[in-house]
């Protein structure tokens, strides 16, 4: 990796993050760019894998507790750990670039079976009941019935997994993967006599502003998702 | 027509829901499965669309095998309608309507149309159709979901305590336009409820059910009310089951006098009985006066009436006839015609007369 050095001018001061990003804009925007992109497509995966798990779970009353326990017990782990686990555990390089997305979906499918069971839970029974005897077969039952009124519940777990997602990918940046983490390195690193805030404080703000973008367009596919919550009693 | 034959349904902890129920519910009419909890009946309702599969016998569709086609196939020929309607919270009423003809494959724009004369037929205005099912009330959606089982014109519908959880005003609303459109349709329909007086009410025949599943009597409900087959059948029938059997004995012209009336609006005049019938503009009785309440002169305002009476209209039951009667303060049960206004009135010993004379010609 390489280094992002400071110009000789720039102060320590933590305020003066914008004159470092001015300093550095095309390396922070890519860094930016890459947290984004882990930031999201773990989620999509974890969400593709959550669907057919959570209605196991939801379908098989038994295989709920075990499952939840399961998918509990992998949140425990440390991220970094978990980084670091990867790779042998799925016999992959131990640089290999897929080891951090695949962690991160882990981490995104032990959230979201849970949300997804809990979700088609959320459906009224007498609604399931009405489309399985107006002829549904099951998966008709699941994605145009069942899917569609579990959307405000899925989404709420969403907007957690993509946000938490955003602040454990930066731990990633720590061991070396590209994306904001890397500001926090850099700060730790050119803290030599005195401590030197710019990118630190650079990185926190870029991730809650990232944060915040994510959750607000989960937030606004969600809304369009489901006019059916805002029509209210005329 | 739909016919259970030998069906029974056994769970694996031994529990029998129905037992060996033979059963025919004749292509047209209303067939209403009525019995305590427990007796099978819902139980009996689902098997006819495999819900519920059952353990032993055969369900008859006419002269289908229901077993010998994919469920789903079966159910989108069978209207369904259940208690809080369940309708689909997130799909427009229209397209809750349109449900099985989109199943079905039908032209999204021709079901839509369909599903808008439909939204009528139950008596909706069309302005509902782009609303959600949130916005409408408990009744209003309860039509919504005779609606959208009536969408594909199924031959047969089987509906489970449908007017169960709205208020006793609507229930007896949406049974009176359950019954209008009936006549219109004609369907073959199977009817789930607790509620007796429901099952007398709709019923063509009512079939009544003991706790596991037996069936004990099936009769067209004058015959259930004057010939319960046996102890359990006259507990459930009910005590005043005789005064209820009146309601299907039709009154005949019923003798009446000229009653003497004010108008609303006009001054009370002096002297007379002390009651005093109040009519509107067009003659509809609006409610009894009692004259002495009243200073002299009086003019007569809505607050000053009497409303308790029930109105017996020419040609009605002789159920309705003695209500009218047992019902009015004066003791003079009012007459209306079939337009709603006064034709005189009558009492609750010329209305026995009648019955007496009813049970007479039945006996000679």
């Amino acid at each position: 990796m390489t280094a992002l050095i400071p110009l000789a001018s720039a102060s320590s001061s933590p305020w003066h993050f914008f004159a470092y990003f001015m300093d550095n804009t095309s390396k922070v925007l890519g860094l930016l760019w890459a947290h984004t992109w882990l930031s999201v497509v773990p989620v999509v995966i974890a969400l593709i894998l959550a669907l057919p798990l959570g209605w196991l779970a939801r379908r098989y009353q038994w295989a709920y507790p075990p499952m939840m326990s399961l998918t509990g017990l992998l949140y425990t782990i440390p991220s970094i750990a978990l980084f670091v686990l990867v790779p042998p555990i799925l016999g992959l390089d131990p640089l290999s670039p897929l080891q951090v997305p695949i962690a991160l979906t882990l981490y995104s499918l032990a959230l979201l079976v849970r949300v997804v069971a809990d979700g088609l839970a959320a459906v009224p029974q007498e609604t399931a009941q009405a489309a399985t005897a107006l002829g549904y077969k099951p998966l008709g039952l699941f994605f145009r019935v069942e899917l569609p009124i579990a959307v405000p519940v899925i989404a709420a777990g969403l907007r957690v997994a993509v946000v938490a997602n955003v602040s454990i990918v930066t731990v990633a940046g720590t061991i070396g993967f590209k994306n904001l983490g890397q500001l926090f390195d850099e700060g730790f690193k050119l803290s030599t006599d005195t401590p030197y805030y710019p990118p630190i404080v650079l990185g926190i703000i870029l991730c809650v502003l990232l944060a915040l973008a994510l959750d607000g367009l989960v937030l606004l596919g969600s809304r369009m998702l489901t006019p059916w919550r805002r029509a209210v009693r005329a | 027509m739909i016919r259970f034959d030998q069906a029974t349904k056994r769970y694996p902890d031994g529990t029998v829901a129905v037992d060996t129920l033979e059963l025919e519910a004749p292509s047209g009419k209303i067939t209403v499965l009525v019995g305590p909890s427990g007796c099978g009946k819902t139980t009996s309702l689902r098997m006819i669309n495999r819900m519920i599969e059952p353990t032993s016998g055969t369900i008859w569709l006419d002269d289908t095998d229901t077993a010998s086609m994919p469920a789903h196939e079966l159910r989108r020929q069978i209207g369904y309608v259940i208690q809080h309607a369940g309708l689909f919270p997130h799909r427009t009423i229209v397209d809750n309507i349109a449900t099985v003809p989109f199943l079905l494959g039908t032209d999204k724009k021709k079901a839509r149309a369909r599903a808008m004369e439909l939204l009528e037929r139950v008596g909706l205005d069309p302005a509902f159709a782009k609303r959600y099912p949130a916005q409408l009330s408990g009744g209003q959606q309860q039509r919504v979901g005779v609606a959208r089982a009536l969408a594909a014109d199924p031959p047969v519908m089987l509906m489970d305590e449908p007017f169960s959880a709205v208020d006793p005003v609507v229930r007896d609303q949406l049974q009176d336009e359950f019954l209008r459109l009936q006549g219109e349709l004609g369907k073959t329909i199977v009817f789930v409820t607790h509620d007796i007086d429901e099952a007398i009410k709709l019923g063509d025949q009512v079939a009544v059910l003991r706790v596991g599943g037996h069936l004990a009597q099936l009769a067209a409900p004058a015959e259930l009310l004057s010939r319960p087959v046996d102890a359990f059948v006259a507990g459930f029938v009910g005590r005043d089951r005789g005064y209820r059997a009146l309601g299907f004995s039709s009154a005949g012209t019923i003798p009446t006098r000229d009653e003497p009336t004010v108008a609303m609006g006009e001054s009370l005049p002096t002297g007379g009985d002390e009651w005093l019938l109040a009519v509107d503009g067009s003659g509809a009785p609006q409610g009894w006066l009692h004259l002495t309440d009243e200073p002299h002169g009086a003019v007569v305002e809505d607050p000053m009436l009497y409303r308790g009476g029930t109105l017996a209209t020419q040609g009605g039951t002789l159920r309705s006839a003695l209500d009218a009667c047992l019902s009015s303060p004066s003791g003079r049960g009012v007459v209306i015609d079939e337009s709603g206004r006064l034709v005189g009135s009558t009492t609750a010993r010329e209305v026995l007369a009648l019955i007496e004379a009813q049970v007479e010609g039945a006996v000679t």
